[in-house]
């Protein structure tokens, strides 16, 4: 008999765990659900095939893009990216303290302390589950058509996205240093600035430049709703079927949001590899 | 004045340390009846009892999970003890409010294992931060926003543990022993009566280590410091220690100067 180098009583595991009743049951009932859900959604091969010839129709009609009106396109495409941006840098702002709020064990074990803990994370999931457009919609109901309705739904939307991955993060950090600086004496405030805030830095670095990318293509979306950008000329053009004009809308938007995910890439390798401070 | 000769080996070359004991008769801590468990079943401290006085070293030993950095951590109250009392300095600290407390930690300087340094910002930021527990906010944070004055303090407390020249490197491009350095200079920087140290050379190579431990020795003779702190190391904790306390299962079983021990009177406590 050959000696297999197993020690003896010993058996060999098995490659899987073999599923319990239940267990076998959820997984039948997911893989049923996932093929209803492509029924739900009203997948078609047939209506893939057949729209190939209106696809061909369409891009011949779109090409070549159509020069005309490029300084008003560019104008309104730099005002997207401000919304992106302003946007963007409100929502970081403010995601901040509302994450230090909903970070689990940064806050001590007070009655006051938990119901800023559970009002926090009530608000970042209800910034978050809300889609933008609808925040957008809301705003424009508010503050009325143009750019800072949508610059105010992108900022909610940070808020709603940053927030979380910031207490995440937050939460996620070695618990060393801040123990150190509590040994020292230092404050909870000392030590979540110093020690907790430091060590999250990439993470904090990393999720906001995803929002900026995430805020730039949100923004062209925003302007079918009225709430400012190059979005409203997008519609206009479909609307009127021009679709040349509506073709360079297109790839404006594409190279805007190649421009800022290529330059979000270089920033984030810059600052994370930065002198310290 | 007790005086000890210890031989430490495990080194390139052994090294003799000749310890004068400053011990005074003052407790600088005083630990009685401390009992603490992480949830049922888990008792980790019985009721230990044990004193450090000013100017003096003591050593704490045993093996792994015999409750030695659960004693050091409950001292400060970094985990509630279930139950006893804790004497710091001149203070019973085991029901005191949390504003005050943090005072009384700043005259502690606690030096953890894994060096627990704030990665990504600079040494001399970090050591900044021993600082926090007397000037808090941004002054307190980082090099940048402190005074000139505290600056300087923090580049002397570097230069005592000699790591000037590396102020402005990053934390986490230290190395093992530089880190632990430039931890000590955090406590350096507290002006602290007294070092807790749970095991300092634990993660350092024994040169490295060696190194630590004699900074320690030479900080408590030259500033008058009281040291604690725990170790693995049986040579190093009888030549750097005026006396030794050694836990087994949360109780003490050994409380004497180390000049009346011997290596193999403490190496019964492990195993």
């Amino acid at each position: 008999m050959a000696d297999t180098g197993r020690p003896r009583g010993e058996e060999l595991p098995g490659r899987f765990k073999r599923p319990g009743v239940f267990q076998f049951c959820a997984y039948v009932l997911l893989v049923g659900f996932v093929i209803l859900s492509f029924q739900g959604a009203g997948w078609s091969f047939s209506a893939i095939l057949f729209g190939g010839p209106a696809m061909a129709d369409f891009l011949s009609r779109a090409w070549p893009p159509s020069m005309e009106r490029l300084p008003q396109l560019s104008a309104a495409l730099l005002e997207t990216f401000q919304m992106a941006l302003a946007g963007t840098i409100i929502g970081v702002v403010v995601s901040l303290p509302l994450a230090v709020l909903a970070a689990k064990g940064l806050s001590r074990h007070t009655p006051i302390s938990r119901i800023f803990y559970s009002s926090s994370r009530l608000l970042i999931a209800f910034f978050r589950t809300v889609p933008d457009l609808v925040w957008a919609l809301v705003f424009v109901i508010t503050v009325g058509l143009g750019p800072f309705a949508g610059t105010l739904a992108i900022a909610v939307d940070t808020v709603g996205f940053c927030g979380r991955f910031f207490a995440e993060s937050m939460e996620d950090v070695e618990k060393g240093p801040s123990e150190a600086l509590t040994a020292a004496g230092a404050s909870k405030l000392d030590t979540i600035f110093c020690a907790v805030v430091p060590a999250a830095m990439p993470s904090f670095i990393t999720t906001s430049l995803f929002a900026l990318e995430k805020a730039t293509r949100s923004s062209v979306v925003l302007g079918l709703v009225g709430a400012g950008g190059i979005g409203i000329e997008l519609k206009v053009a479909m609307d009127f079927f021009d679709y040349q004009l509506a073709m360079t809308i297109i790839l404006m938007i594409f190279v805007l949001v190649l421009c800022v995910e290529r330059l979000g890439s270089i920033a984030r390798n810059r600052i994370l590899e930065g002198t310290p401070r | 004045m007790a005086q000890a000769q210890v031989q430490v080996t495990g080194v390139e070359a052994p090294v003799t340390i000749s310890r004068t004991s400053t011990a005074e008769s003052v407790r600088e801590l005083s630990v009685s009846g401390l009992f603490k468990s992480f949830g049922k079943d888990k008792g980790i401290l019985h009721g230990i009892s044990f004193s450090v006085h000013r100017r003096e070293s003591v050593a704490l030993i045993g093996s792994n999970g015999a409750g030695k950095s659960t004693a050091l951590r409950c001292a400060l109250r970094l985990i509630e003890p279930d139950d006893g009392s804790v004497h710091l300095f001149d203070d019973e600290i085991t029901s005191m409010q949390l504003s005050r407390l943090r005072k009384v930690r700043a005259d502690v300087g606690f030096v953890f294992q894994k060096h627990n340094l704030v990665p990504r910002i600079s040494a001399l930021s970090n050591v900044l931060h021993g600082n926090l527990g007397r000037v808090g906010g941004m002054r307190g944070w980082s090099q940048l926003f402190a005074s000139t004055a505290l600056r300087e303090r923090a580049m002397s407390c570097l230069d005592r543990v000699g790591l000037a020249d590396q102020a402005m490197k990053r934390a986490d491009q230290l190395s093992g022993g530089q880190s632990q350095r430039v931890a000590i200079a955090r406590a350096l920087m507290q002006e602290p009566r007294m070092i807790v140290a749970d095991e300092p050379v634990a993660s350092l190579d024994p040169i490295a280590g060696q190194e630590v431990m004699e900074l320690f020795h030479q900080l408590t003779q030259e500033k008058g410091i009281t040291l604690l702190f725990t170790s693995h190391n049986v040579e190093q904790a009888l030549a750097y220690s005026d006396r030794v306390i050694a836990i087994r299962r949360g109780t003490i079983v050994l409380d004497a100067a180390s000049n009346t021990l011997s290596l193999s009177d403490l190496s019964k406590h492990y195993g």
